[in-house]
């Protein structure tokens, strides 16, 4: 073997190692360079995406009202079977036969976060929460109701379509 | 090694006989290679493929249309946006749809963005295959950016089932085109930084260049495709040879190495990432204001036939086919998913080498399990 | 050397002196004993734990990361935390495993290392033992943990250790020369092989410095082969976590593995130790020939600090190592060693015998 070939050989190898220890030590000597955050501690300074996928969550007025009238489309939309309608049928004061929302059953256990819900709900009630806390010891506690007890359909959309029709 | 078989497995009873995987920290999953080994040497590769196996073919036919395109997320996790697409066009070409022209240019950029992210994670895992276990962490650091453009747009990191036949779930971000011009900086300036920590080592040099030679008519034969067909001079881009979304309007290059090897594998996946910086750079400032998706019924029905569509993912040719019967649920639905058929080539390149080229070499494929077994 | 306030030999002869004055000599010798295994024992327990929390910092920091900071503060009590936890781990013992050896190989390991770190000079008169072979000793004494790799390998009847195991011993077998040559090096040097009296020649300038470009070579050489000997850094081969799994110890759990991963550890303190002691002085201040004042403001800094302080430099040489490049494959391994290190290692052998011979090295 030629000799000059050898020992270029050997110090092309050192010049290339070299070259990626000048980034190892580059960054070993930086610690202000650090990107991973210290999660429980910088809880409260979290910076959260406003459309960030946390849960399916249904909008509350202050008066506890919601504007869900228990149509359905979003369980039939959903692929995974995860979301659930209860209704009920009441007769309200005019005396026609009204559909109403009991429960809203959302099996969070179950959601593959497709958004085909929020995205074909006509009243536009359900939309997505950003809590991502969804730790839990049992998984029933990950179903959950999703309109809040003691809560009333916003009648406002109905008052407006029946001025239309008038 | 007269002994290696490189087509054709002859097992004897007395084979050195060792299994790596279903839980094997190189295998990236739960694949299992049935190795026979001859010393350090690898006599052949059975693969085992099965242990993620989750029917998303048979789910889709009990599924609406727009309901199959989450599914499709979950086979190749990394190019998530690229899976999605194929179903999108695949049913937007069925019902001749005119997409309009942001839907297309945001496609187009979000596919590439998706395509940086895949392959920066792949040189992650790469480097740790290689036992270089600071590239890890270095890709993952990137990796993170374009993650939080993808939540800070679609509001999910890995698995954003953003598109929607006809168009998109919601309009962009008003920060998006911002951060990615960040974006692009910002990488630009650290991509060097992944030659001169892996590229140019002379360690690394020595285990890629000349391992685990695919010739350009085995990439063929086995359909490699993606980066790794490329790096053995297949041409085999979709974006270049049948245009879809924006790709006709963009200028770019198809990366192509003839080596064959580890190495040219290894090139052709970082020259992609260079590229796909350029597409995104053209696009960026130009994409058309409009509206983000097509007047689509909310009932989708194929008329009858079959409909094929292909698109380029981060790992080669994705191809959906519908048959559609009419109904609003596909008759039958397959996808010729890109990484089985990288897979079963691992026999033929990677017999006859070391236990440790075995490793690099099917680093260099760059597999994504749940992708082989859907 | 004048300045003797860091001297321990007089603090050694005061409780040799104090404990003969109350008991038989036989008496004396158990009971210094003892002192001194208590006192090792102690301090390799220490040492061997917090290189483990420093390779974790050291590495994170690399690696953009902030690496264990969450018991104590930076995270100092980390691995004393990972102790209790591994002590309190099932110990699985494997069906068809040769028992014996399976249990005997985690200690082989371990008294090798503590066998080396006897020899070591911490300071002037802090030696537990100062052999007149005292480099070749550890050198012999270090190479023995191969045999706890073998066994271990051997012994838990599984392929991957088995394949793990046979990799380390080819690897210790092959790096074991360049480790001697170099050493061997600077013994030509000296002109001997106790430590004290190499440490005590470095009076005028660390031999890396008085022995200028072959000396450093002899270092590179000696810190790659040194490495390669602890199974560490890019030559984990036996380990190889993405070929392997975790290699010959595969199969341990519990207290058996940490007495492995303590075991590798302290391997590389030994490694270190030696390198700072036979290249860049051990104990001895940093002195240079001719520079009095410079020599005794250094002789204020005690000689413990200096050698670990030696000892932790070379320790982040190679930790910087391990943390950037990728692993060998075994033949390339081989091949360094026999077709470069050896080679260049025989050639610097020469050049510095003939460097003495003229005695063109920094006297």
């Amino acid at each position: 073997m030629n000799i000059f070939k050898y020992f270029g050989e050997v110090f092309g190898a050192i010049r290339s190692l070299w070259a990626g220890m000048r980034v190892t030590g580059y960054y070993s000597i930086r610690p202000g360079k650090v990107v991973t955050q210290q999660y429980p501690e910088n809880r409260k300074k979290l910076v959260i995406a406003d459309r960030f996928k946390g849960e399916v969550i249904m909008k509350h007025d202050s008066n506890n009202q919601h504007t869900c009238n228990g149509c359905g489309i979003c369980e039939l939309n959903c692929p995974n079977g995860s979301i659930e309608i209860i209704s009920n049928k009441i007769t309200n004061a005019e005396g026609k036969s009204e559909r109403i929302i009991d429960k809203h059953i959302y099996h969070l256990s179950m959601c593959t976060f497709c958004s085909l819900c929020i995205k074909t709900c006509p009243s536009n009630s359900i939309t997505w929460g950003q809590d991502f806390e969804h730790a839990m010891f049992d998984r029933n506690k990950l179903t959950k109701v999703l309109n809040q007890p003691g809560s009333s359909i916003r009648k406002e959309i109905k008052e407006v379509k029946e001025t239309k029709e008038a | 090694m007269e002994e290696v078989f490189q087509d054709i497995i002859i097992k004897h009873s007395d084979d050195y006989i060792i299994n790596m995987g279903p839980q094997h920290p190189s295998t990236h999953g739960v694949l299992r290679f049935e190795l026979c080994l001859l010393g350090e040497t690898v006599k052949y590769i059975i693969p085992h493929c099965g242990y993620i196996h989750r029917g998303i073919e048979k789910m889709c036919e009990k599924n609406t249309y727009q309901q199959i395109i989450h599914l499709t997320d979950r086979f190749d996790y990394l190019s998530a946006h690229m899976n999605n697409e194929a179903v999108c066009l695949a049913v937007e070409n069925a019902l001749e749809v005119e997409v309009p022209e942001r839907v297309k240019y945001i496609r187009t950029i979000l596919a590439e963005l998706n395509r940086i992210a895949s392959h920066q994670l792949w040189w992650c895992a790469f480097g740790m295959d290689l036992g270089a276990l600071t590239t890890f962490f270095y890709g993952l650091r990137d990796r993170e950016y374009i993650l939080d453009i993808f939540e800070e747009s679609f509001g999910s990191r890995l698995l954003h089932s953003f598109n929607y036949p006809g168009g998109l779930m919601h309009d962009l971000h008003p920060n998006f085109q911002q951060k990615v011009k960040d974006f692009i900086k910002y990488f630009r300036k650290k991509l060097p930084e992944y030659d001169q920590l892996l590229t140019g080592n002379i360690i690394f040099q020595q285990r890629s260049i000349g391992m685990g030679y695919m010739s350009k008519e085995d990439a063929i034969s086995y359909g490699v495709t993606g980066p790794s067909g490329r790096g053995s001079g297949f041409k085999c881009d979709v974006r270049k040879h049948h245009p879809y979304s924006a790709y006709s309007k963009v200028d770019f290059k198809e990366i192509l190495y003839t080596e064959g090897d580890t190495f040219a594998r290894y090139k052709a996946r970082i020259d992609e990432m260079w590229e796909s910086m350029n597409i995104i750079e053209q696009l960026i400032d130009n994409i058309p204001a409009g509206d983000y998706t097509a007047k689509m019924k909310p009932i989708i029905k194929l008329p009858v036939g079959d409909y094929f569509q292909r698109v380029e993912t981060a790992r080669g040719e994705l191809g959906c086919y519908i048959v559609s019967d009419g109904n609003k649920n596909p008759l039958r639905v397959k996808f010729r998913t890109p990484n089985f058929s990288n897979l079963f080539i691992i026999n033929k390149i990677a017999s006859g080498n070391k236990i440790a080229d075995l490793v690099a070499i099917s680093g260099s494929l760059d597999l994504v399990i749940p992708d082989i077994d859907r | 050397m004048d300045l003797n306030i860091y001297d321990f030999t007089s603090f050694t002869k005061w409780v040799d002196t104090a404990l003969n004055s109350v008991m038989s000599p036989g008496w004396t010798m158990l009971v210094e004993l003892v002192i001194v295994g208590i006192v090792f024992i102690a301090a390799y327990a220490v040492i061997g734990l917090y290189l483990v929390l420093a390779e974790r910092k050291v590495c994170a920091i690399i690696q953009n990361r902030q690496g264990p900071n969450r018991v104590g503060p930076f995270g100092l009590f980390q691995t004393i935390a990972d102790l209790f936890k591994l002590l309190g781990k099932e110990l699985i013992s494997i069906k068809n495993a040769d028992q014996f050896l399976f249990n005997l190989a985690p200690f082989i390991l371990i008294i090798a290392s503590f066998m080396a770190i006897a020899a070591l000079p911490f300071a002037k008169g802090l030696h537990a033992i100062d052999l007149n072979i005292g480099i070749f000793y550890m050198f012999a004494v270090s190479s023995l943990g191969v045999i706890g790799i073998l066994l271990a390998g051997w012994s838990s009847n599984s392929k991957y250790s088995l394949i793990g195991a046979i990799r380390s011993g080819a690897q210790v077998v092959s790096y074991e020369l360049s480790v001697g040559l170099a050493l061997l090096s600077v013994v030509i040097f000296s002109g001997s092989m106790q430590l004290s009296t190499i440490v005590e020649s470095q009076a005028n300038g660390w031999w890396i410095i008085k022995g200028h470009i072959p000396a450093l070579i002899a270092f590179i050489i000696f810190l790659i082969a040194g490495t390669a000997e602890t199974n560490r850094g890019p030559f984990d081969l036996a380990e190889a976590e993405s070929e392997l799994t975790a290699g010959f110890h595969t199969e341990y759990s519990g207290i058996k593995f940490a007495f492995f991963f303590l075991a590798e550890y302290m391997n590389m303190f030994i490694v270190a130790a030696i390198a700072s002691t036979v290249f860049l002085g051990g104990w001895m201040p940093f002195h240079l020939g001719g520079f009095e004042s410079l020599n005794h403001v250094m002789d204020f800094i005690p000689p413990v600090i200096w050698f670990f302080g030696k000892t932790a430099f070379v320790i982040f040489i190679m930790m910087w190592i391990k943390w950037t490049f990728p692993r060998l494959r075994i033949d390339q391994l081989l091949k360094l060693e026999w077709k470069y290190l050896l080679p260049l290692n025989l050639m610097n052998i020469v050049l510095i015998a003939f460097i003495v011979l003229m005695g063109w090295y920094i006297k």
